[in-house]
């Protein structure tokens, strides 16, 4: 290796060209510079996702990417899990994880699911009455006929989730709720490959319908407690079984 | 393309003289299989003999290329692409309609030593038997023991894609002839214990050399200079590059101490060098299992493989103003990215964040491996030995590619390093080219 670096001065050297000569310098201050000093923390450990997840002053309203500070870790855990293994499709994330154990991810999970930043403010969003009541009533009620449950009971009351593995609808972009429900009906190449609680209600919906559920959505305020608080009803643990149980073994 | 590969083998063979299939001087005794039967092991003995298999198996990397993305292990339909079509791994486990449940010892000593299925058919050398031939009968039961005790999954996976202007059969029987040479490990009495177990471990059962060395169209090795089978490697079907493991301009460790190789063979990063892509997969999926002793043994070996030149052709580019003014961009765009983790003098913080002066992955040709580390960024394998590591965030979402050659010609360039240019056109083409993980 020394000896690597030594022919390398002397080829720079022969070449005369100046610019090459700084560089060479600069090889002897690389030698004798201190190495960066890096932070012990996972705040440091997670740059990488920072780069599109935004610390605070990214939390903003981007279309695509979708914050996850302050969701139920269980959640995160399972999301991050999906991505690695090829179960929720978005390659940038695939290839970063490629390498990161059940362990770590879940290490991360914490990390994400425990930073409280400052939710955007509600979109405008220009909803018919008839809209409006449309998703109101798939939200709090449901539809019996078609076997889908009220949003709420699995989101919670709130709407902001149920610890550990179900995440809130407020306070995300409209934008991004539309794309979800688009991965999950189709056919579950992007999201979902195995059909959980979720991908089965969001293949009974019409097109239309989450269209308007995720207007609507968007546009709530998210209240001053966010943190999910609920506790899921059993029927709908049971219902959301391959999820839960998934979780469950470590 | 056809009658190219065809030439080719053909006047391969004109050269070497038309050598019949030696495997069958290999071929098991019908005595000792009765024998091996009769005798049935003890339990405590068979179990023994399940966990060095599992062990031997790991070193092997089975799992690796035996298991889907986020499928069930063993279990096979892991598909591999080359330019010649994609080859789907098959299923290992136990069971016996669309596994391994119905074969013995002999038939699995087959496929490993000799390339061949239970039913005869010539394997896909994407199944890496050119280097598993070397591995010794014990260690082939050992390993046999341990694939029957797995659970049974039944998984039928879909054949391998041929493209079709390849008629396989045929060029496999020409290439075997060629480049396929059936043969356990034969230990070279002056060298130690140790180097010799190093080396059945590199040869064998780590098949390093499938990734590490060049490889014709039907993956043949070119064998430039005599035995040399670690010279470096372009990925068939992926965009890595595998580096010489013989050159000191790639990654010859000939320099290295000891425990530094064990370092980055075990724990995945070392002050000199980090693992990504590939090499990241065969750190955590098969080598930080290895026992001090075997990763002291292959460290040893690796270490002692004697130098081979490069055919990486080290072509820095004339210091024009035009030069100078495009690295000059390119440090900017490095100040503003990269140099908190890379460091002002790209001294990085070793064994955290790589330095990138005097590093050799920074400066390989092609420039493959560094195009993709900042396309794509990527974490270090988490090994126990390195279990939370430090990433690099993905840049293809943030810089045009354009700047990607700037950038990374400025590190080739800088603080010491001095390698060719990267253009734009090679970067447009490696993001294409990310299709395969
Ligand atoms: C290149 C940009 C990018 C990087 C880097 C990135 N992500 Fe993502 N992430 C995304 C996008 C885009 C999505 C949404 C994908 C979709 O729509 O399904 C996402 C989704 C997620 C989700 C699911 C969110 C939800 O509510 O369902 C989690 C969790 C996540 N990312 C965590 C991480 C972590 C942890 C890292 C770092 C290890 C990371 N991401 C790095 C772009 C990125
Ligand atoms: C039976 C329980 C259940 C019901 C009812 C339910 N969900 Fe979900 N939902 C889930 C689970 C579980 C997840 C997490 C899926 C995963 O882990 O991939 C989820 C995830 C989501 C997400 C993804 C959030 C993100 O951050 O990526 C959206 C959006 C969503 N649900 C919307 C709805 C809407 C709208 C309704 C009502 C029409 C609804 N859900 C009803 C269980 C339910
Ligand atoms: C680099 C990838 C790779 C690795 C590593 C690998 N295999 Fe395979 N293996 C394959 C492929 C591809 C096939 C299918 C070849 C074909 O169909 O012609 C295969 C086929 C086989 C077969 C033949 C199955 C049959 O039905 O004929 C056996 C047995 C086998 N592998 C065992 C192993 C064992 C044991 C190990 C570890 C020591 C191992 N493999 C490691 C890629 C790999
Ligand atoms: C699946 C293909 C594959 C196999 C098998 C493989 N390697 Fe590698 N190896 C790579 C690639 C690609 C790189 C370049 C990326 C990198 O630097 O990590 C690499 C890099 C290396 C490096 C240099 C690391 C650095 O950054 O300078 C060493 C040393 C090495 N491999 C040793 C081995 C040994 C020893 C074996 C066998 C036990 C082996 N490899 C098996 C693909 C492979
Ligand atoms: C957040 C810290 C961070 C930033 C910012 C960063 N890197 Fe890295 N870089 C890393 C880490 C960690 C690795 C090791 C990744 C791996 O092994 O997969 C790495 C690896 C590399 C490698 C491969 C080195 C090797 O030995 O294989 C190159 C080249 C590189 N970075 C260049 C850059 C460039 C150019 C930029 C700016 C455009 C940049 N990095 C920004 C942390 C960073």
């Amino acid at each position: 290796m020394r000896q690597f670096i030594s022919l390398l001065f002397i080829a720079a050297a022969l070449s005369g060209v100046s610019g090459v000569m700084a560089a060479a310098s600069d090889g002897i201050a690389a030698s004798r510079a201190a190495p960066v000093t890096v932070p012990d923390t996972m705040a440091e450990r997670v740059k990488p996702c920072t780069v599109c997840h935004g610390q605070a002053d990214r939390v903003g309203r981007d279309a695509y990417y979708p914050r996850i500070a302050g969701k139920p870790e269980g959640y995160l855990f399972n999301q991050l899990r999906d991505f690695r293994d090829g179960r929720r499709y978005y390659r940038p994330m695939t290839l970063l994880l490629a390498n990161v154990s059940d362990e770590y991810l879940r290490e991360m999970a914490a990390y994400f699911s425990g930073l409280r930043q400052p939710y955007p403010p509600p979109e405008q969003v220009i909803s018919s009455p008839t809209e409006i009541r449309q998703a109101q009533k798939l939200i709090q009620q449901g539809d019996a006929a078609r076997n889908i449950p009220a949003c709420i009971e699995c989101h919670g009351k709130q709407l902001m989730g149920t610890a550990p593995f179900i995440p809130g609808l407020l306070g995300l972009p409209r934008i991004y709720i539309a794309a979800q429900f688009g991965a999950w009906k189709n056919g579950g190449v992007m999201r979902g490959q195995a059909s959980n609680c979720m991908s089965d209600i969001a293949r009974q919906l019409t097109i239309k319908e989450t269209n308007v559920v995720a207007a609507w959505l968007a546009a709530q305020p998210v209240p001053e407690n966010a943190d999910p608080v609920d506790v899921l009803p059993p029927e709908m643990a049971q219902r959301c079984g391959s999820i839960v149980q998934r979780s469950a073994d470590r | 393309m056809k009658i190219a590969v065809v030439a080719a083998a053909v006047a391969v063979l004109a050269g070497i003289g038309l050598s019949p299939e030696i495997a069958g001087a290999t071929s098991p005794k019908k005595e000792a299989k009765a024998e091996r039967s009769a005798s049935p092991l003890s339990s405590v003995l068979l179990q023994q003999r399940q966990a060095r298999g599992a062990y031997l198996a790991r070193a092997g990397n089975c799992i690796g290329c035996h298991t889907a993305q986020g499928g069930r292990a063993y279990a096979g339909g892991r598909k591999l692409s080359t330019p010649f079509g994609t080859f789907v791994t098959s299923n290992i486990t136990p069971d016996k309609a669309t596994g391994i449940g119905d074969w013995d010892e002999d038939d699995f000593w087959k496929a490993l030593h000799e390339g061949k299925s239970r039913d005869g058919r010539l394997l896909y050398p994407a199944f890496p038997y050119t280097e598993y031939t070397k591995i010794t009968r014990e260690d082939s039961d050992a390993i046999f023991a341990h694939l029957q005790a797995l659970e049974p999954v039944v998984q039928q996976n879909p054949p391998s894609q041929v493209a079709s202007r390849y008629d396989f059969q045929p060029l496999l029987t020409l290439w075997r002839a060629a480049y396929f040479k059936p043969g356990v490990y034969q230990a070279d009495p002056t060298k130690s214990t140790e180097w010799n177990r190093g080396a059945y471990l590199v040869q064998g059962l780590g098949h390093c050399s499938a990734c590490h060395a060049e490889r014709n169209p039907l993956r043949g090795m070119i064998s430039r200079k005599g035995d040399d089978k670690l010279g470096g490697g372009q990925i068939m079907g992926s965009n890595w590059y595998a580096p010489s493991l013989t050159s000191s301009l790639e990654a010859s460790t000939a320099g290295w101490p000891v425990e530094e190789i064990v370092q980055l063979l075990t724990t995945g990063i070392s002050p000199r060098a980090t693992t990504s892509g590939p090499m990241a997969e065969v750190v955590s999926q098969s080598l930080q299992h290895l026992t001090k002793e075997d990763a002291r043994a292959m460290a040893i070996y690796l270490k002692s493989l004697p130098e081979t030149q490069s055919h990486q052709q080290v072509n820095p580019p004339a210091q024009t103003e035009q030069v100078q003014a495009w690295l000059r961009y390119g440090a900017r765009i490095y100040k503003e990215h990269c140099q908190d983790c890379h460091g002002d003098s790209g001294q990085g913080a070793p064994g955290i964040y790589p330095p990138l002066a005097g590093n050799r992955s920074v400066t390989l040709t092609p420039p493959t491996n560094v195009i993709r580390s900042v396309l794509n960024g990527g974490y270090p394998p988490s090994t126990a030995g390195n279990p939370r590591p430090y990433g690099m965030p993905p840049f293809a979402q943030v810089l045009r590619d354009g700047e990607v050659a700037l950038v990374l010609s400025y590190i080739r360039n800088a603080w010491g390093n001095r390698a060719s240019l990267v253009t734009t056109a090679q970067v447009d083409k490696s993001r294409e080219g990310i299709t395969e993980r």
